[in-house]
């Protein structure tokens, strides 16, 4: 395998005396995309969080692009985090301002762009998510669920990332938008963005985007491969969490 | 008891962490200038409401308890002066710092918590944005500008409006009530209010930006750390003080 994008090893985390992690190790190359699934609070979007450097984890490594990032200072951190999108499970967008000034945020932050390279710009990375001119000047309170979502992944997609990290993205939403999410999702790994982490707990959508599917049980990876061999795969444990009958 | 303690060395060490990523920030690009103007605006014309309608009527209440009672020692046309003492050295940063300091410290830990509770912070962070620098620092250095001016303004207001009291209440004379506040009130004694409004304002700011950034447990969390911050600006000026008080007295007097 080339340089991998992301690589953990023997990573742990605990919070007061919780131990959510307990040693995770794999490596993500370019043009990959991982789905960890699990039960909720197994640690899914702890995971993501340190791989963003949101959080540091209490043993182990990570690296990103070739760096190691779990000792590196908040400042220090941000050059990296360029590289990257995230996608949160409530979309995070900021609330007092408008759609279009949320996607605009990280240009107007990072690049010396013109206004009007900007909009279109904007525009574009809203076409992408299937959204029209019309949301532009709308805020975050005035948009459904799924509108919120594909603004978020607009955001995420306006700093050109290597690397996306998406945080239960269909969690909360109908079929019809699940669905959308999902080929969105497809649709960017064969262009925009070809390197991606999901995280969810949503089987259809791991069918659907992952090359590979992690299943996170007890703190560790029980399993790590392609989806249809995780599908048949002969561990109880992991064959509970699928069945839905893990508890 | 123990568990008290841990929180109060975390709270502590936090704010301290915090003042040293705002240092640190302070020469790292960009500068979001703008930013700083905007905080002024908030901050300061915003307040002016409910600082100056405190000086004013603090600066007749004392100077109107002052009168009553050392008319009683033959003192009262000294008033001037003991009032000016007390409302440029103490009342004018103190009260400002207070008032100006809980409404502005709790607004921004409202804004920031409910950030923070909402993952907007978060979502600064991984778009490679400095949050302390994006967030904290143009309110830190509005509030450099905006304290000193709020309680230079408080100052003059408190003064003029215990003159004021003196003629309407007392019958004096406002041409010798000024010139013996004015002989006996040296630039040092304004001078050190206003530095010590400085260093209120840099404090208060903190304050209120850590509790808002440290904010957990949701909308009921962000309830905990506003009243939280209330309480620890009114203990941070009035504690933080009464060492200034020292360090300035040591220094200059």
């Amino acid at each position: 395998m080339a340089d991998p994008v992301v690589e953990l090893q023997g990573v742990r985390k605990s919070f007061d005396t919780i131990d959510v992690l307990r040693g995770v190790s794999f490596a993500l190359a370019k043009g990959e995309t991982l789905v960890v699934m699990g039960g909720s609070g197994s640690g899914k979007t702890v995971l993501l969080r340190l791989i963003a450097g949101l959080i540091r984890p209490d043993a182990g490594q990570i690296r990103l692009f070739g760096r190691s990032i779990e000792r590196l200072r908040e400042e220090e951190l941000l050059p990296v985090r360029r590289r990257m999108g995230y996608v949160f499970q409530g979309a995070a967008l900021f609330d007092s301002l408008s759609v279009y000034e949320n996607v605009a945020y990280p240009l107007r932050e990072h690049t010396s762009l013109r206004e009007g390279e900007i909009e279109a710009r904007v525009v574009r990375n809203l076409g992408l998510v299937g959204l029209g001119r019309e949301v532009l000047r709308l805020l975050p309170s005035e948009l459904s669920g799924g509108m919120k979502k594909r603004a978020g992944i607009a955001r995420a997609l306006s700093a050109s990332p290597e690397l996306l990290l998406f945080d239960e993205p269909t969690a909360g939403l109908d079929p019809t938008n699940s669905k959308l999410v999902a080929e969105l999702i497809q649709a960017l790994h064969g262009g925009v963005c070809d390197t991606a982490i999901v995280v969810t707990h949503d089987l259809e959508l791991a069918k659907t985007v992952g090359d590979r599917v992690a299943v996170l049980i007890d703190g560790r990876f029980a399993a790590i491969g392609p989806v249809a061999e995780i599908l048949e795969t002969d561990n109880a444990a992991v064959q509970a969490f699928l069945a839905g009958e893990a508890r | 008891m123990e568990t008290y303690l841990r929180r109060t060395v975390v709270w502590y060490g936090g704010v301290g962490l915090l003042t040293g990523h705002v240092l640190r920030s302070l020469a790292l690009p960009p500068k979001y200038f703008r930013l700083v103007v905007r905080e002024v605006e908030v901050m300061g014309v915003q307040s002016l409401g409910v600082a100056l309608t405190a000086a004013i009527f603090t600066g007749m209440v004392f100077t109107l308890q002052s009168a009553v009672n050392m008319a009683r020692f033959g003192a009262e046309s000294y008033v001037g002066p003991v009032a000016a003492l007390a409302i440029l050295r103490e009342l004018g940063p103190v009260l400002t710092a207070i008032l100006v300091g809980g409404k502005v410290a709790s607004g921004i830990t409202a804004e920031l918590g409910s950030m923070k509770v909402t993952e907007q912070i978060d979502a600064l962070r991984t778009l490679g944005v400095n949050h302390v620098k994006r967030l904290v620092v143009p309110r830190v250095l509005a509030s450099l500008v905006v304290f000193p001016l709020l309680t230079v303004l408080s100052d003059a207001v408190g003064v003029l409006g215990g003159m004021a009291i003196m003629y309407l209440e007392r019958g004096a004379d406002m041409w010798a009530y000024w010139n013996t506040t004015t002989y006996w009130v040296v630039p040092k004694d304004f001078l050190t209010g206003v530095g010590k409004a400085v260093f209120f304002g840099a404090v208060v700011t903190l304050i209120g930006c850590y509790n808002g950034l440290s904010t957990e447990g949701g909308t009921e969390g962000l309830g905990r750390a506003t009243t939280a911050t209330v309480v620890h600006v009114t203990m941070g000026v009035i504690v933080s003080d009464f060492f200034l008080t020292k360090l300035f007295l040591t220094l200059f007097y």
